[in-house]
């Protein structure tokens, strides 16, 4: 599988680099792969939008890698945006048999915590200011 | 998620709970730093027990390990609910030293937030394998749609565990209970000044209900 490019080669141009990676290229990958893939990302400036975003589990997986590898004065953590909720998940047993428990794919967007700032926010819109480091 | 293997999966915790029930439940108190969880786990330990669970700081990140009380038994309607209380750290996606260096030392600030970050890390374990409800803590005086909560719930939810939501800090000018419960309509809100200690009768009457 080919790897998203980093653009902090020394002619690289000043720019911040965004890697929007599909739900199909996630899909074969395990838990850790894609956390090591995120936060490589991120350690090296770049935004990273997920198509379908993790699962709960690997959520509360990516907070605890990031809160082992913050460093003062060069990783500070990450900042995560993805869509709430519009409307009560359907927990009934109906529900889940219909797999109304699975349809939890959500657009994730993040970045390194000191250059993305999230600017707005809602069920339908996630407003954020990208800076260079 | 299949049929059977949901019906499996349900008479499984069914089984475990059955078993379990002379064990007192483990109920975290999760939300993110600041919300007021270390005072509403001492307003309780010592309304229960007499004993204080923590130290409570305005400044973010002050509780940096779990801490379990032990069998804290609430007494309502004439039976006795019998929990282990555990104040869990304050949940974030980033912790920045220079956050703390107005309150404290450059070294300190520094300690304070490599403990900070394994406090996380802690906290989050714990939910995943070591709760079994959660009592999830807002200030009712701050925009709920974050994504730390967003993420929380969600987690607690892929879990089954029951969560009461309880939007804190009600004696101040600008909370807003009705923003809590709109955020997050599935689940129940119950409103509370921990600090003041009010509203604390309907507080012990949901965690029985819930938790008991």
């Amino acid at each position: 599988m080919p790897k998203a490019t980093n653009a902090d080669d020394s002619d690289a141009p000043d720019g911040v680099q965004i890697d929007l990676i599909s739900g199909e290229r996630m899909a074969g990958m395990a838990t850790m792969e894609k956390i090591r893939m995120i936060l490589d990302g991120v350690h090296d400036g770049n935004i990273v939008i997920l198509e379908e975003g993790l699962t709960p589990d690997e959520e509360s997986r990516l907070i605890e890698v990031t809160m082992a590898e913050i460093s003062p004065d060069e990783f500070n953590g990450i900042e995560i945006e993805t869509y709430p909720k519009s409307e009560t998940r359907d927990s009934s047993l109906l529900g889940r048999i219909m797999g109304g428990d699975e349809t939890e794919a959500k657009l994730t967007v993040i970045g390194p915590a000191n250059q993305i700032e999230t600017l707005h926010k809602d069920e339908t819109l996630i407003s954020a200011l990208v800076s260079r480091n | 998620m299949g049929l059977f293997t949901e019906l499996k999966d349900s008479i499984s915790r069914a089984t475990d709970r059955l078993f379990s029930e002379q064990e007192p439940k483990r109920i975290g108190i999760y939300g993110p730093p600041n919300a007021g969880k270390t005072t509403l786990a001492n307003r309780i330990a010592r309304d229960w027990t007499g004993d204080a669970v923590g130290a409570e700081s305005h400044v973010p990140h002050e509780t940096r390990r779990a801490r379990r009380k032990e069998n804290v038994e609430i007494e309502r309607d004439g039976k006795t609910v019998t929990i282990d209380i555990v104040d869990t750290p304050g949940v974030t996606t980033k912790v920045d030293y220079e956050e703390f260096t107005d309150e404290m030392d450059e070294e300190d600030a520094i300690r304070r937030s490599r403990e900070a970050t394994e406090g996380v890390a802690e906290a989050m374990h714990w939910l995943r394998e070591d709760v079994d409800g959660v009592i999830y803590v807002l200030d009712s005086a701050e925009d709920p749609i974050t994504q730390v909560n967003t993420m929380l719930i969600g987690i607690v939810e892929s879990r089954d565990l029951p969560v009461l939501i309880f939007a804190n800090k009600t004696d101040l000018d600008d909370s807003s209970v009705k923003r809590i419960e709109d955020a997050f309509p599935q689940h129940k809100t119950v409103p509370l000044s921990a600090k003041e200690g009010d509203n604390m009768d309907e507080v012990y009457d949901n965690i029985a209900e819930y938790f008991g």
